[in-house]
């Protein structure tokens, strides 16, 4: 895992030092509220509906028990007891007080932590594949690059007013877990006659116009990667829109120029700014790399797990829906889901946080990840100390076996928390898992990706689920449009819209009406809710969706007959 | 034709708390919304806002729509409801305050 240089610790300590100034002259007056807000921005503090929020970065998800703990700590010392992991692999905490927050950014330095750029027209917090370094289809760890990136966009003169906030995912595997194609840049490392390089994609996103990205370049070699960054971005902050917010991003820049006009001038800038970096970015991705070497793997039996497996029906369910599989023999990938049935999807509670800390430490060579599912990865367990794993989480009530199914929903905070939502998901959220707990089909069902956002932002990736729902204000009144086929993998599509969209207390039977007609349609369990869908497109949906609608085609053509 | 005015309260977010508060009719910031003052006539409401909104210590004033209920004025929009109540996710906001009381 990463450790802070001497550079790193000095930098974010200064930050710190910094803000805790700007904090005590908004409060004794010496700064407005429209001179401090930028500030706070800066510093990933938002004032929401009711409190303000923290959004605190977990660059490329990764997290040391020691972290956890420290995150913990602060959401039992100065929040409400509990935090929100977010589809930026970020944590929000959605109550501090102002006064608190220089202490909170300590507390966070302490553990190599901050919220720097989590806010604000500037590259955020970079994501990266959580199953980084340990899944088994992996080229290459992308964490060491995304790390690179870190340090290069952090403070980075040239991008600190960039036309809109700027997102970069990286995968390093061919299974694309980390929505690379809807981010403004996505790198997937590849190997080419024995060079590792990236495909650049660019122009992502989703929110108010959604965009699948397209290829920059299809390779582009390690050596270059920074400085081909570099020239991207420049060129976009160069022609971004500023007259509009709505179509500055970096996908409207690419749908206005094409994506020629803006290789032409990547490849341009890259020409003017390759040579100031001379070397030195390979030099820092080479001390990078030496923090992410994987751990010490052993080789020993897998009995316990074997028998467990076999005579323990709870355990198994859970191990045959939440274990990935690993690079190495002998391990598993964790997935530990934060959607309980009920539960607000990414949140957990301090004594949560600290029992992940905990089996980490114990069982998972000290280190978690957050994935932008808002789940949490333990990337490296032999699986020998699954039962005991398994044992701790139930004990921590953090052991529900849905990784991938109907209740996994991602949910933004919608308008129970966003001051920008326009209309609440998190019940909805709760409303579906604890039907279809209810009806116990979740198994039956299988493989589905329900993702639902409060407002047209995305920040809930509706555009990408296999369902997608969108909650809006339609003349006061909370109301929700659904997409279906939508799609966040290396085959990324963007969901399609049903028709009129559906009232609170009517999105619930909806979604079951639609996942009732998938269980009518599908060829037999193997046949996924997408792959129906895709096979049979939207009519059969719609006519499930809309009962009321076909009724009275009917009746009008019984009447014309 | 410009709309004719509504019934109209004062809200922000305290600064150092960021917790929703209302203009009284005492001129105070008070947590509640039955509490606020209600406004029938534009050129006072507009008046208050620009007065209230001097108030370092409080961020973001603006004119929010009530109608009158039994124990005071009541949001009409459901943004501003939870504004009032706090998420619905948790037992922790005003619901909370409110039940202790």
């Amino acid at each position: 895992m990463y450790r802070y240089n001497d550079f790193d610790e000095a930098f974010v300590r200064e930050r710190v030092a910094q803000f805790s100034g700007q904090v005590a002259r908004r409060i004794d007056g010496s700064l407005t509220e429209e001179e401090f807000r930028p500030l706070r921005l800066m510093n990933g503090l938002y004032l929401q509906l009711h409190a303000y929020m923290l959004r605190v970065a977990i660059p490329y998800g990764t997290l040391s028990s020691r972290q956890m703990d420290q995150l913990a700590h602060i959401a039992e010392t100065y929040d409400r007891g509990y935090g929100h992991f977010t589809t930026r692999q970020n944590i929000q905490y959605n109550w501090p007080k102002l006064p608190d927050v220089p202490a909170i950014l300590s507390d966070l330095a302490d553990v190599q932590m901050h919220a720097i750029q989590t806010s604000g027209n500037t590259i955020r917090n970079v994501t990266a594949d959580h199953f980084a370094g340990a899944s088994a289809d992996e080229v290459a760890d992308p964490r060491p690059i995304a790390e690179l990136i870190r340090q290069w966009s952090t403070d980075h003169p040239e991008f600190q007013f960039l036309p809109r906030k700027f997102k970069i995912a990286v995968s390093g595997a061919e299974a694309d877990r980390a929505v690379v194609r809807a981010h403004d840049i996505g790198l997937v490392l590849r190997e080419r006659a024995g060079t590792l390089g990236a495909e650049i994609i660019v122009g992502g996103g989703l929110g108010r116009t959604p965009m699948v990205g397209k290829t920059l370049k299809d390779f582009v070699p390690l050596q270059d990667l920074l400085p081909y960054l570099e020239a991207t971005v420049s060129v976009w902050n160069l022609l971004g829109r500023r007259d509009n917010k709505y179509k500055a991003r970096i996908k409207i820049t690419v749908h206005e120029h094409g994506i020629e006009e803006i290789r032409a001038r990547v490849e341009e800038r890259f020409a003017q700014v390759k040579p100031a970096f001379g070397g030195i970015d390979m030099e820092m991705l080479s001390e990078i790399e030496a923090h992410f070497a994987p751990p010490a793997f052993v080789t020993k039996p897998v009995d316990a797990y074997t028998r467990a497996h076999e005579a323990d029906p709870v355990f198994r369910a859970w191990a045959d829906t939440n274990l990935a599989a690993h690079k190495a023999e002998g391990y598993a990938i964790v997935t530990v889901s934060l959607k309980k049935p009920g539960q607000t999807p990414g949140d957990a509670s301090a004594d949560q946080m600290r029992a992940l800390a905990q089996i980490a430490r114990d069982f998972a060579h000290d280190e978690l990840r957050i994935s932008h599912e808002q789940n949490v990865i333990l990337p490296h367990v032999h699986k020998s100390d699954l039962p005991a794993i398994h044992a701790a989480l139930k004990a921590a009530d953090l052991a529900t076996a849905n990784i991938g199914l109907v209740s996994d929903i991602i949910a933004c905070p919608g308008m129970d928390y966003c001051a920008l939502a326009t209309a609440r998901s998190i019940p909805v959220a709760q409303g579906i898992a604890t039907r279809f707990n209810e009806l116990k089909l979740e198994h039956e069902i299988g493989p589905l990706k329900i993702k639902i956002s409060g407002c047209i932002n995305a920040c809930g990736h509706h555009h990408v689920g296999h369902i997608g729902i969108l909650g809006l204000d339609r003349a006061g009144v909370e109301n929700y449009q659904i997409t279906l086929g939508g799609d966040g993998t290396e085959t990324t599509v963007i969901g399609e819209r049903t028709g009129p969209g559906f009232a609170y207390d009517e999105i619930v039977p909806a979604i079951e009406r639609l996942i009732a007609a998938y269980l009518e349609l599908r060829t037999g369990p193997e046949e996924t809710f997408l792959q129906t869908y895709r096979r049979l497109g939207m009519d059969p949906f719609k006519t499930a969706l809309y009962p009321e609608k076909d009724a009275k085609a009917g009746k009008e053509k019984a009447h014309a007959a | 034709m410009p709309r004719p005015f509504t019934p109209k309260a004062i809200t922000a977010n305290a600064l150092l708390e960021g917790d929703v508060i209302y203009l009284s009719a005492t001129g105070e910031w008070v947590r509640a919304l039955s509490d606020a003052a209600v406004f029938t006539e534009q050129a006072a409401a507009e008046a208050a806002l620009a007065e209230a909104a001097k108030d370092r210590m409080v961020v973001g004033a603006y004119l929010t729509d009530v109608a009158p209920g039994e124990n005071g004025p009541e949001p009409t929009h459901f943004r501003e409801d939870f504004r009032r109540t706090g998420p619905s996710n948790y037992f922790h906001g005003k619901q909370e305050a409110a039940a202790n009381v």
